[in-house]
C-alpha cells in the first residue's frame, strides 16, 4: 500500500517537473504579427495654428508620472545605500586581494574606477542603476540554477565515496576530448561507467558530468565573448533620442548557423513593442536588430557550435546614453 | 524500492539536462557607436504631367529632387543620419518607390532608405513617401500628405520629421521656425529687425523695417505669437506680434530696465524683469487682464526669467549671492533655491520644453560658454566655448539648442560679426544656421503641425 503510493506519488511529480520544465519552451511560439503599415493622408493647411497646449500637457504629466515612478521606486535613500555597499563591497574585495596575492595588479585598477566614480558621479549614476539591474537579473536567474545545482551537490555528497576524485579528472578530460555533451548519451555513458567502474560510481560520474557540462554550457570563454561583444559594439549605432530613465533593455534570442549568419531572431519582451508610451523600445529593438543583421556572420568561436548555436544578446543602451 | 531510488536519480538528471540544454548563453552588449546612420533618400518621383505642372506653377524644374534635398539636408544638419551620395544609387525611384531591391541599397551601406512620389491632384501637392528598413527588408512607415503647392518646402520638413521620430524614438524639430533679429550696419549704428525663417534658414521674411531697435523675440509655446521689446521714445515698450496676420499689439509700457520678455507655458502670461525704483525684480502679465504680478522681492537684480513646462518652477538669474547666478523658485516666488554652484558666472537660464534640463550661458576667465544642467544643478556640462555668444534657445524636441555667436572679422578687434549656430546635446554636432544677414537673439518656434 504504502509502497504503490511512494510509486504513485514520484511518478506525478515526476510528470509534473517535466511539463514544467519542457512545456514553456513548446509553448513559447514567437510572436511575429508582420506590421501593418497604413497610408494616412494628411492635410496640410496654409496657415498653422496649431495649438501646442494639449501636446506639453501630455508630455508634462508623462514627465510627471514618470518622476513619480523614479520617486516611488528608486527612492534615494536606497540607492546611497547600495552604493555604500558596494563600495563596501569593493574595499573588502580589495582587501581581499591585497591580503592573498599583494603584487597583483588589480588593486590599483579597482581603486582607480573607485575614484573616477566618485568624481563622475553625476555621470557613472545610470551605470550604476545598469549595473544594478544586471545584478537583479543574475540575482532572478542564478538562484534556480544554484539551487538545482546545490540539490544535486547534496545528492553528491550523500552518495560520494573516496574514489570518486580520479574519475572527476577523467571524466573531466573524457568531456573535454569530446567537447560536447549529448544528452542523448547518458545511456551509453552510464553503460560505460559500467563497465568501469562499480554500480556505486555511477552515479557519481553522472553528476559530474552535468556540472561540467552545465559550466561550459553557460558561457562563451571571456576572449569569445569579447571578440563578439567588440564586432557588435561596432555595428550598433544607438538611437539618440531615447529617454534615458527609462528601461532601455532589449533581450534578443538568436539562432545561428555554423558559420555565424542567422536562422533566426527573436525579441524577447515583444508585447512591450506595442505598449502605449513604450514606442522608444520599438526603435530600440530595431536598432538593436539592425546591428545584429549588419554584422553578420557573427564572429562566433570556431568550435562548439552545440554550445553557442542559440545565443541571447542584452542590448543595453543606458550606459552610453546615460552620461 | 531499489528500482524507485534509480528511477527517481534518472529523473533528476534528465530534468537537469533539459535545463541545461536550455540554458542560453547571454552577452550583454552596453555599448555601441554614435556614428550617423547611413540612410538613402531616393529622389520622390513623379510622372511627366505633373512634372510639366510643376514646372509652369513653382518654376521648378524637378520637384522630387527639390523635396528629397530638403530630407537630405535637414537629417545631415541633425547629425543623427548621414545621407548617402545619390550617385552610389542603383535602382531607379520609381521603381524602389513600389518595391526596392534589398540587396541593391545595402550593397551601398544604406540601412535605411527613404523613396516617395509627387503628384498633382485636383490643383493640390500629393506626396507620399515610404521609410524602409533594407536590413530586415521590410516597411517601417508610410504617409502622404496633400497641401497647397507652394508649402512644397514644409512638406519636405514633415516628411523629414516623421523619419526622424521613427528612427530616434523622438520627436522632430525641423517643421519649425525660428525668429530672430537680423542686423547690418556698423556697431554704432546698427539696423535691427525682426526677422524668421524656416529651421533651415530659407524662407526669410523681415517683419519690421528697422526704425526702432528691435530685442529679444520670443515665440508663444502654444501658437505662432512673438512677444518682443522695442524702444519708443527711448522707452523700452512689449509688443504681441501675430505672425499669420501680420497684426501686432502694445502690451504696455515699462520702466527703462526692462529684459527679456517670454510667454509662460500656456501662452496666457508674459514674464520679465524690469527695475521698479532701481530695483530689478520679476514680473508677469496676464494677457488678458494686463494684470502685472511681482513675483520677486529683493534688493539684488533678478532677470532673465524662463518657467518650467509644467509651470510650476521659474529659473532666473540673480546677483543676491555677490555673483550672477542661477536660481529657480516656485511659480509664485517662494522657496529661492541657488542650483548653480560652479565657477565664473552664469545667465540666461532656459528650461527645456523636455523638462529635464535647464540651458544657460557662463562666462568664465573671459570665455563664454554655452551649456546645460538638470534642474537641481546638477550635471553640469559645457557644450561649446567661444570668444562671445550667448541666449541659447531650445527646439521643441529638447534636444537642440540654437544660440547667437560674436566673432570679430579682423585681428584688430575692428568690426565684428554676429552669426546663429546650433548645437545639439552631445555637444558634437555644432553648425552655424545660415541667415542672410548678421543676426542675434534666436528664438526657435514649436512645430508647426503634429
Amino acid at each position: 500500500m504504502y509502497k504503490s503510493l511512494f510509486i504513485s506519488s514520484s511518478f506525478h511529480i515526476g510528470v509534473i517537473m517535466l511539463s514544467i520544465f519542457t512545456l514553456p519552451f513548446i509553448a513559447k511560439k514567437p510572436i511575429d504579427v508582420p506590421p501593418l503599415v497604413s497610408v494616412e493622408l494628411i492635410e496640410i493647411g496654409t496657415f498653422t495654428n496649431i495649438p501646442y497646449a494639449p501636446k506639453a500637457k501630455k508630455i508634462i504629466e508623462k514627465a510627471k508620472k514618470k518622476n513619480e515612478k523614479l520617486i516611488s521606486e528608486q527612492a534615494p535613500p536606497k540607492k546611497v545605500k547600495k552604493e555604500e555597499n558596494k563600495k563596501i563591497n569593493l574595499e573588502k574585495k580589495i582587501e581581499k586581494i591585497e591580503e592573498l596575492a599583494p603584487k597583483k595588479s588589480p588593486t590599483p585598477k579597482n581603486e582607480i574606477k573607485k575614484v573616477k566614480k566618485e568624481k563622475l558621479q553625476s555621470i557613472s549614476l545610470p551605470n550604476q542603476k545598469n549595473e544594478k539591474v544586471q545584478f537583479e537579473e543574475e540575482k532572478d536567474q542564478k538562484p534556480s540554477k544554484e539551487k538545482e545545482k546545490n540539490k544535486d551537490l547534496k545528492k553528491i555528497t550523500e552518495t560520494k565515496k573516496p574514489e570518486i576524485t580520479d574519475d572527476e579528472v577523467k571524466q573531466v578530460s573524457e568531456f573535454e576530448k569530446k567537447e560536447l555533451f549529448d544528452p542523448n548519451n547518458i545511456a551509453a555513458l552510464i553503460d560505460k561507467s559500467k563497465e568501469d567502474f562499480g554500480e556505486t560510481n555511477k552515479k557519481s560520474n553522472k553528476i559530474t558530468q552535468s556540472q561540467d557540462k552545465s559550466m561550459n554550457l553557460s558561457k562563451l570563454t571571456l576572449g569569445e565573448e569579447d571578440a563578439l561583444k567588440a564586432q557588435i559594439f561596432g555595428c550598433w549605432s544607438i538611437p539618440l533620442g531615447l529617454p534615458y530613465n527609462e528601461n532601455l533593455l532589449v533581450r534578443i534570442k538568436l539562432k545561428l548557423k555554423p558559420d555565424g549568419t542567422l536562422i533566426k531572431t527573436e525579441i524577447l519582451d515583444h508585447a512591450r513593442m506595442n505598449m502605449p508610451g513604450q514606442g522608444f523600445y520599438k526603435v530600440l529593438a530595431e536598432s538593436a536588430l539592425r546591428a545584429i543583421q549588419l554584422c553578420q556572420p557573427l564572429k562566433v568561436p570556431t568550435s562548439g557550435y552545440e554550445r553557442w548555436k542559440n545565443l541571447q544578446l542584452n542590448f543595453d543602451a543606458r550606459e552610453m546614453l546615460g552620461g | 524500492m531499489k528500482f524507485i531510488k534509480y528511477l527517481g536519480i534518472i529523473l533528476i538528471i534528465f530534468l537537469c539536462n533539459i535545463k541545461n540544454s536550455f540554458s542560453l548563453i547571454e552577452v550583454d552588449i552596453t555599448r555601441g557607436n554614435l556614428n550617423p546612420l547611413p540612410i538613402a533618400v531616393s529622389p520622390l518621383s513623379q510622372n511627366k504631367k505633373s512634372k510639366d505642372i510643376f514646372e509652369k506653377k513653382l518654376n521648378i524644374i524637378d520637384i522630387g529632387s527639390e523635396i528629397s534635398g530638403v530630407i537630405e539636408n535637414n537629417l545631415k544638419q541633425s547629425g543623427l543620419f548621414n545621407p548617402l551620395n545619390k550617385d552610389a544609387f542603383l535602382q531607379k525611384p520609381d521603381i524602389a518607390h513600389l518595391k526596392p531591391r534589398f540587396e541593391d541599397w545595402s550593397l551601398i551601406k544604406a540601412q535605411a532608405l527613404i523613396t516617395g512620389n509627387v503628384a498633382i491632384e485636383s490643383d493640390k501637392l500629393k506626396v507620399e513617401f515610404r521609410l524602409w528598413d533594407v536590413l530586415a527588408g521590410r516597411e517601417m512607415l508610410a504617409l502622404a500628405f496633400t497641401t497647397v503647392p507652394n508649402n512644397w518646402r514644409r512638406v519636405g520638413h514633415i516628411i523629414t520629421d516623421k523619419v526622424y521620430e521613427r528612427l530616434t524614438g523622438e520627436k522632430g524639430y525641423f517643421d519649425t521656425r525660428i525668429i530672430y533679429v537680423s542686423e547690418e550696419g556698423p556697431k554704432t549704428q546698427r539696423i535691427k529687425k525682426l526677422a524668421i525663417m524656416d529651421q533651415d534658414g530659407f524662407n526669410t521674411k523681415y517683419l519690421t523695417l528697422g526704425n526702432e531697435l528691435v530685442l529679444t523675440p520670443r515665440f508663444n509655446p502654444t501658437n505662432q505669437m512673438v512677444t518682443y521689446l522695442s524702444y519708443f521714445k527711448n522707452l523700452p515698450r512689449v509688443y504681441l506680434l501675430d505672425i499669420e496676420t501680420g497684426i501686432q499689439e502694445v502690451v504696455g509700457d515699462f520702466p527703462g530696465m526692462t529684459f527679456a520678455p517670454r510667454f509662460s507655458p500656456d501662452g496666457k502670461k508674459i514674464i520679465m524683469s524690469f527695475a521698479k525704483d532701481g530695483n530689478s525684480d520679476i514680473y508677469t502679465m496676464d494677457l488678458e487682464n494686463r494684470i502685472v504680478e511681482r513675483i520677486t522681492n529683493h534688493p539684488s537684480i533678478d532677470t532673465s526669467p524662463s518657467y518650467s513646462p509644467d509651470s510650476k518652477f521659474i529659473t532666473f538669474n540673480s546677483d543676491r549671492s555677490g555673483y550672477q547666478q542661477i536660481y529657480v523658485m516656485n511659480s509664485d516666488g517662494s522657496n529661492v533655491k541657488r542650483i548653480s554652484f560652479g565657477k565664473g558666472l552664469y545667465g540666461t537660464p532656459v528650461w527645456s520644453p523636455r523638462g529635464d534640463l535647464i540651458a544657460f550661458t557662463k562666462l568664465h576667465k573671459g570665455k563664454f560658454y554655452i551649456g546645460v544642467m538638470r534642474t537641481d544643478g546638477k550635471g553640469e556640462r559645457l557644450l561649446t566655448e567661444n570668444f562671445y555668444q550667448e541666449a541659447p534657445s531650445w527646439a521643441p524636441n529638447g534636444r537642440v539648442l540654437i544660440f547667437y555667436r560674436e566673432t570679430k572679422t579682423n585681428d584688430k578687434g575692428e568690426g565684428f560679426s554676429a552669426k546663429l549656430w546650433s548645437i545639439d546635446l552631445t555637444g558634437y554636432n555644432e553648425r552655424m544656421v545660415s541667415t542672410e544677414m548678421d543676426a542675434s537673439d534666436p528664438s526657435w518656434s514649436s512645430l508647426l503641425s503634429n
